[in-house]
């Protein structure tokens, strides 16, 4: 097996190291990836639809992060899947974890792996900190959900923090108190309600004759420009996608710290 | 040597970076033996890609893809002086919209195409996560011959049967 | 020219990634591929790409080191390889 795995990763490698003299220098501002393909006498035949992001966002969307107005905007369907990917990895983990799982509860570790909890001395100090943190996590959280228009940041990278904030208070506490707050039935309601958040202002879209996820049409709803109507729904957007990842992340952390019964964790 | 270092390697460095840990990342996957180690490994190749994407982006001595608003201003100014000189000032702004040079930005395209890709990498790695925790839970080990060879011998003991 | 920081960065990734997969000790794997998503995003904020480099920053080197070390935790810590 591994003089296989050694030959086809030689070969593999080797092809692509022949590869890499025809890629663009780094940094190259005109390679074809930039600005477009070229003829070799240098003519350019199409231009790279990456400058038109970076010259028509302003105008069109009014948004100054220009990833955030493409991730949002222009690619709407690729993110509203994606948002539908990570909420079917929470349904598989469940599936996998809980029906298949069986219910026969034993003690799977060995006695020698058991050094990871000292003892309950450290839990004060641990315990405290993590309840002066947690909750400017999860500010900074809202805020990164909320700006990510301006500075970079956006539904994704927001709703991981905030996943990671409860998945924070499970570690400091324990995983029921984590539960507690933010319970199983809670957090499967907050996954679907951001997917149908997102779904549902497309949808909105074709109430006014337009194309899915053609956020121009809501400017009658928004009260505002068709512009400005863009730059909210894409913050509407925005929010139902940090619901779901928001939901996922914990219920996937959730699953994996206690073997998908929900009883204790790490 | 020299020669080679300066022609082949120092413009593509990234890019034999990216050939390294994808190759490190493809022989973990297939030749080791644990099944978390495999699981690094698949996102180390991962990560690899994504270099390569975001690599391709950059453009030399380039900012950042967030471009501040430059119309807002000028409806002010314009709104200022909207006494006299509208014709001079509507040509100004429309002048003054082109100024937002592409090449001074990075490409935002292969950000976002990866910045997705992160986030499912995530997800997969959870659900596979899950399946190495069934695994054990099945045959109380995370070793990849061990497993087969428990399968081989309950696969035998259920053909003698 | 590519910048001197990011020699740097990619020699201690290729470094990173190799410990990651050669470290017996499951626990500590999944340290040193937080530490090698944690030098990727530097890596990435270097080369103008924030939006990427602050997911990674969020995610790999927070939520999947945890996930790792959770499944670790109800595994085995002791890898043969």
């Amino acid at each position: 097996m591994k003089w296989i795995a050694l030959i086809a990763v030689t070969l593999t490698g080797s092809l692509l190291l022949v590869g890499v003299g025809d890629f663009p220098e780094w940094g190259d501002a005109h390679s074809a990836a930039n600005e477009g393909p070229k003829l070799e006498s240098g003519e350019q035949i199409a231009t790279a639809v990456s400058q038109s992001f970076l010259t028509d966002t302003d105008e069109l969307t009014q948004v100054p992060n220009v990833v955030t107005a493409v991730l949002a905007d222009y690619r709407g369907y690729d993110t509203m899947f994606e948002t539908v990917v990570i909420f079917a990895a929470g349904l598989a983990i469940f599936a996998i974890l809980r029906v298949f799982g069986g219910d026969e509860v034993k003690p799977m570790r060995a006695p020698e792996d058991d050094t990871f909890c000292e003892g309950d001395h450290s839990r004060i100090i641990i315990g405290t900190t993590c309840k002066l943190l947690i909750p400017i996590i999860q500010l900074f959280a809202l805020y990164v959900i909320a700006h990510g228009h301006h500075s970079p940041g956006g539904g994704f990278q927001g709703g991981v923090i905030m996943g990671a904030s409860f998945i924070l208070l499970a570690i400091a506490r324990d995983l029921k108190s984590a539960l507690d707050w933010f319970s199983e039935k809670t957090f499967m309601r907050l996954a679907s309600v951001g997917i149908l958040i997102y779904a549902g202002f497309g949808v909105l879209c074709q109430f006014f004759e337009r194309n899915f996820l053609d956020y121009g049409a809501l400017k009658t709803v928004m009260f505002s420009s068709e512009q400005m109507a863009r730059s909210y729904a894409m913050l509407g957007v925005e929010i139902g996608v940090a619901f779901t990842v928001t939901a996922i992340m914990f219920a996937i952390y959730a699953n994996l710290s206690s073997r998908g019964e929900l009883k204790q964790g790490l | 040597m020299r020669e080679f270092l300066e022609q082949s390697i120092q413009p593509y460095f990234n890019y034999w970076v990216y050939v390294i840990l994808m190759m490190i990342g493809l022989w973990a996957t297939i030749a080791k033996n644990n099944l978390i180690k495999k699981l690094i490994g698949m996102s180390i190749f991962q990560t690899a890609i994504i270099l390569f994407y975001v690599s391709v982006g950059v453009k030399k001595d380039s900012k950042i893809p967030i471009i501040p608003h430059q119309v807002e201003e000028h409806h002010a100014a314009e709104d200022g002086n909207h006494a006299g000189g509208h014709g001079e000032h509507g040509a100004k702004r429309v002048t003054e919209k082109h100024v937002i040079e592409p090449d001074k930005f990075a490409n935002p395209l292969p950000h976002v195409l990866m910045l997705t890709a992160i986030v499912v990498g995530v997800s997969t790695l959870g659900v596979a996560l899950a399946v190495v925790q069934m695994l054990f839970k099945e045959f109380g080990t995370l070793e990849e011959d061990e497993i087969l060879a428990q399968i081989k011998t309950a696969d035998s003991a259920s053909l003698d049967v | 020219m590519i910048p001197i920081f990011d020699y740097i960065l990619l020699i201690f990734l290729i470094v990173a990634a190799v410990i990651s997969l050669k470290v017996k000790d499951l626990l500590s794997a999944s340290m040193v591929f937080g530490i090698y998503s944690f030098l990727i995003c530097l890596l990435w904020a270097e080369m103008g790409a924030v939006d990427v480099a602050f997911t990674e920053a969020a995610v790999g080197a927070g939520v999947s080191a945890v996930f790792l070390i959770a499944t670790v935790y109800n595994t085995k810590r002791r890898s043969s390889d």
